[in-house]
């Protein structure tokens, strides 16, 4: 008996306390953000912060949901609940519903819900089921392609549904692959393109190609004896050339024009007064009224509710993917500091709890949680302070909406419910 | 190795959002500052700027409405070309001023307003009005201007003009298009004019739509309506004197010596207050204020300082019997002049001699002063001791300082003392002889017509004065105490009646005897002043400065007065018939002696003042002969060049 009780509570309170002071944190600034006037009711379902305290409430009816079943009941169904998912996710091109050009959601009465929030914590079930696997080698090509397709599936129907921002959040398992043994050659390799592509862009295909030639002949002459035949040097030049020139001809022609705009304004492409004037006042008009936002917060903020530009509505979607902003504003450095601190802690914390993790499977998963958690935070508040280009994703556990919050919730409380399970694991 | 990547990137991401956020939180962004804040819109109510009336509660300054067309840059959304030249045709200006402007205003701040078009005709603002929500980034303030029910007194009742950029730093309630006083009343009585003007901020949305008071308007303020002032100016004393000044160049100072209170302060030339109302003003004052010749901005009455001539005699007169160096009887010889030796350091009239103080005065003698002072100045063991008490004797009289009243302008005038002339001629290298000009108001001794005025009225009361000054009355207030304490001077009172006898007699029997009034028993000094400008570089001397004091009735004086009239020659030609006037108009209510008035009204200096600048030789004083106007009263002023 004692040990039944022990065990029931030996969730990790501190993730679950980092949780709450988001959630309730991120309330008060959907409260702030979304009210018009007097608050009458916080039960006002006319009005975002209304909704969203249902949202909440149900939020605690999900979580004990969650932490009923069994632990091992997650890594036996997850094939099941990742097809569920991706069933879900093809089902939006019959039975979806367009909104801001995302066929993204399910409508159910005046109730929607969007399904690729819930499709993350389902591949990341289904990467940490695949991984965990004895048979699995992430050393092997095959195993690596097979599970690349596993996320792939997924991220591809999303992108299909015109919601880019939601794709670019699988990249997050990135970080799950590497840290379960897929080899450094990828990571260099990844950054390489990274910054072939923005080289590209920003100072155009010669400079890039000057840059990358005197790199690799540096590299070259570095390598001394052990360096192999000058043409694999000059074919990995050919290709970063080419990659780059590639990215190029992308960002004019394979873009749509405000995804186009967005890079443009974040690399500062654009010269023309004229055109930057009108970008000022559509692709840019967020993004300046965002950060005018929390530039006037400064270091106190103007406190709860009384920020000017967050009653008058200066930021439009701020109760959403603009939330920070509202924090910004309302309480200063101090208090977006502190959201910051909030959530690289949290980041942190699961990262521990996943490294002394004995299962591989909750290991993996953990590892999918902060990479995916990781992700959102650095995307959206990165935008919201200007230092990414706009990419339309929710703040996790601060923006409103269900879908979002009932979807992130999951996907933490599986992870604390498998943590609570470690003791059991031999 | 690999367990770190995830968390290295989490922890830097970290610390560079903080960084981010500490660069636009704290080091790029100021403090908050809700007037530059463009959620807010300022709505300011400005009070009705106070009444302005004469001591006799006629109305001289009310107000009338005005309206703004304010910009704030930042939210001034670009317009297409119909809508623009719409917005143009409205306010009646072209293209290219719209674009000027609002640069000039972008200039000024983006966050902040600016006037864009400023004080719009009624009729056009109604127009405007009824369209002004179109027009993002735009919107209308209304002011009050000044509406004058006079056209007399420019120089004393002054006027308002828009704030300037230096007077926004300093003082931070005003904002870009306040009004503020400028000159005169309008200057001095601002805070109390002015009141206090509400403001309302409101919450905008970003399609600047109002949606409600900013806080339940907690910071919200009323006007505060401006007071109303009566002035001590008497309007058809100001009125006469303004009219005597015509064709003139001087100033006018009309004490009431039981009170300090100004009466009358005459500046000529003058101009219309009116003109410097409305759209019209800037142009208006630039005009005035670049007329280096006339220069009708500069308040003679107050601002200029002229050797004050022979009604300085009657201090040294008094200083002489307050030191006991000479009394009432003793007579001393004038042989049209007064010798040391056998050079002669002053020349002077022919009248009889040897005079004693009585008709010292009267006739004016030059070498009855010049004993007086230098006995002044001999009677301590070294000249500097001498000359700095005799210096604080006449300093107690309002002379060589400020009067520190409520006046805009003002000059020190100078009295000279020991120190003046030991830097001027070497430590203890001088004597009473070197400085006998300062006996008969020449030399380095220098007053304004305020101060010889003030003067006056301290002799009229027998030993004090009370500090010159313009407000009578403020609603709902008190005036400050140091108009009503009476100022002591150094001289006992019993020295003041021989040296009243003597300014009595300057009327009976003296230089101004054919001025004399019936009725009223005027107490004077004429002076002439000798003054010389430099023409090419070549000081050339000008016809002398006429000046008078006097003060009336003998006893219990009612009117301390001081007349300059520049280049008028002597004492009691212009200034002493102007005087007599002036008194005569105060005391009776009406002219007597038309002939006097007859004759300021058709004599004009016109003539005098343009020769400096005929680039010609010319002659002066006695040799010149006065020009005469026929119908002065349908002649005009000379306002006529400027439009109204």
């Amino acid at each position: 008996m004692l040990r039944e009780n022990q065990r029931r509570f030996k969730f990790d309170w501190i993730t679950i306390i980092l949780f709450l002071l988001l959630v309730a944190f991120g309330y008060l600034n959907i409260l702030s953000a979304s009210h018009v006037g007097e608050i009458t009711s916080y039960f006002d379902m006319s009005q975002p912060y209304g909704k969203q305290t249902i949202f909440i409430g149900l939020t605690f009816v999900l979580i004990v949901l969650i932490l009923s079943f069994e632990a091992k009941f997650y890594e036996r169904f997850a094939s099941i609940i990742y097809l569920v998912a991706i069933i879900a996710l093809l089902g939006l091109f019959i039975f979806g519903k367009d909104v801001n050009g995302a066929r993204s959601w399910y409508g159910i009465g005046s109730m929607t819900i969007q399904p690729s929030e819930f499709a993350k914590f389902a591949t990341a079930l289904a990467v940490a089921k695949y991984i965990s696997d004895l048979q699995t080698n992430m050393r092997t090509i095959k195993d690596q392609l097979k599970v690349t397709a596993i996320i792939f599936i997924p991220a591809l129907l999303i992108l299909l549904q015109n919601d880019a921002g939601s794709t670019i959040v699988y990249l997050a398992f990135f970080f799950v692959f590497y840290r379960e043994g897929l080899q450094q050659v990828y990571l260099i390799i990844g950054l390489s393109l990274i910054i072939l592509a923005v080289l590209g862009l920003k100072f155009g295909v010669v400079i890039t190609a000057v840059i990358t030639t005197l790199v690799i002949v540096s590299t070259y002459f570095l390598q001394g004896k052990k360096r192999g035949s000058i043409f694999q040097y000059i074919i990995v030049l050919i290709v970063c050339v080419g990659f780059s020139y590639g990215v190029k001809l992308f960002y004019e022609h394979g873009l749509k024009i405000h995804q186009q705009n967005r890079i443009s304004l974040w690399l500062r492409l654009e010269k023309d007064p004229a055109k930057l004037e009108l970008m000022k006042k559509r692709e840019a008009y967020n993004l300046i009224q965002s950060e005018q936002a929390i530039s006037s917060g400064s270091w106190t903020g103007k406190g709860f509710l009384q920020g000017t530009r967050t009653t008058g509505k200066f930021v439009p979607e701020q109760h959403t993917d603009y939330i920070f902003s509202t924090v910004g504003e309302e309480w200063g450095f101090w208090g977006s500091s502190f959201v910051v601190l909030l959530f690289t802690t949290l980041i942190i914390r699961i990262l521990y709890l996943a490294e002394s993790q004995k299962s591989q499977f909750s290991r993996v998963y953990g590892y999918g949680v902060a990479s995916i958690l990781f992700v959102h935070f650095t995307i959206n508040t990165g935008m919201v302070m200007g230092l990414i280009p706009t990419v339309g994703i929710p703040l996790p556990f601060f923006s409103y909406g269900g879908s979002g919050l009932w979807g992130f919730t999951i996907l933490l409380f599986i992870f604390i419910k498998l943590d609570s399970n470690k003791i059991n694991e031999w | 190795m690999r367990k770190l990547l995830l968390l290295t990137t989490v922890i830097l991401v970290g610390l560079v959002f903080i960084a981010r956020l500490f660069y636009l939180q704290v080091y790029s962004g100021s403090a908050y500052n809700i007037f530059e804040d463009t959620a807010i819109q300022k709505e300011y109510n400005y009070p009705k700027r106070g009444y302005v009336y004469d001591r006799n509660g006629k109305l001289l300054v009310a107000n009338q409405p005005s309206y703004d067309v304010m910009v704030i840059p930042r939210e001034v959304a670009p317009m297409d070309s119909l809508k623009l030249h719409e917005f143009c045709t409205l306010l009646k200006i072209t293209k290219e001023d719209y674009d000027k402007k609002l640069n000039r205003a972008r200039n000024y701040s983006p966050r902040l307003s600016s006037p864009f078009v400023q004080q719009l005709s009624k009729t056009d603002y109604a127009v405007l009005q009824e369209k002004m929500r179109k027009f993002e980034g735009f919107y209308i303030q209304k002011r009050s201007l000044r509406s004058y029910q006079t056209t007399i007194g420019a120089n004393v009742l002054g006027d308002i003009g828009e704030v300037n950029r230096r007077i926004i730093a300093q003082q931070p309630y005003y904002k870009m298009g306040d009004l503020i006083g400028k000159q005169g009343v309008e200057k001095t009585y601002e805070k109390v004019l002015r009141g206090v003007k509400g403001i309302k901020f409101i919450q905008k949305d970003r399609f600047n739509k109002h949606i409600g008071p900013y806080k339940d308007g907690i910071y919200d303020t009323l006007p505060k309506p401006g007071k109303d002032i009566t002035l001590t100016i008497d309007s058809e004393l100001q009125a006469y004197g303004e009219l005597l000044m015509k064709h003139k160049r001087g100033g006018i100072i009309a004490l009431d010596p039981s009170s300090g209170e100004i009466l009358a302060m005459v500046s000529g030339p003058s101009y219309n207050p009116n003109l410097l109302v409305g759209r019209d003003r800037s142009r208006n004052f630039t005009k005035l204020y670049r007329d280096s010749i006339a220069k009708p901005l500069f308040d003679r009455g107050l601002q200029a300082q002229y050797p004050p001539g022979s009604p300085f005699k009657v201090i040294n007169a008094l200083i002489g019997l307050q030191e006991d160096v000479v009394d009432t009887r003793e007579r001393f010889t004038c042989r049209m002049g007064y010798y040391y030796g056998s050079r002669k350091l002053t020349g002077c009239h022919h009248h009889r001699s040897p005079v004693a103080m009585n008709d010292g005065i009267a006739q004016s003698c030059n070498a009855y002063f010049v004993n007086v002072y230098r006995r002044i100045i001999d009677k301590y063991e070294d000249a500097g001791k001498g000359m700095n008490i005799w210096a604080n004797h006449a300093k107690s009289f309002g002379l060589g300082n400020f009067l520190n009243n409520d006046l805009s302008v003002g000059s020190k005038g100078r009295i000279p003392d020991g120190d003046y002339y030991d830097r001027a001629y070497g430590d203890n290298r001088w004597g009473s002889t070197y400085i006998v000009s300062n006996a008969i108001g020449q030399g380095e001794v220098e007053a304004t017509p305020i101060q010889l005025a003030n003067m006056a009225a301290a002799i009229g009361n027998r030993g004090y004065y009370y500090t010159p000054h313009i407000i009578k009355e403020i609603e709902g207030d008190t005036i400050p105490k140091k108009y009503r304490t009476p100022k002591y001077t150094t001289i006992d009172k019993r020295h003041f009646e021989p040296v009243i006898e003597g300014m009595f007699d300057v009327y009976n029997k003296g230089t101004a005897s054919t001025l004399r009034v019936p009725g009223i028993d005027i107490c004077g000094k004429t002076g002439t002043a000798e003054n010389f400008v430099r023409i090419d570089s070549v000081k050339t001397q000008l016809t002398d400065h006429s000046i008078f004091v006097a003060f009336a009735p003998k006893d219990n004086p009612k009117i301390a007065i001081a007349v300059f009239v520049e280049n008028g020659y002597w004492g009691s030609r212009f200034a002493g018939r102007m005087a007599s006037l002036m008194i005569e108009k105060y005391i009776k209510g009406h002219i007597t002696r038309t002939d006097l008035e007859r004759w300021i009204l058709t004599h004009s200096l016109e003539d005098e003042y343009a020769k400096p600048y005929s680039g010609e030789p010319f002659k002066i004083n006695g040799e010149t002969t006065l020009q005469v106007i026929d119908n002065y009263a349908i002649e005009n002023t000379n306002q006529s060049s400027l439009k109204q």
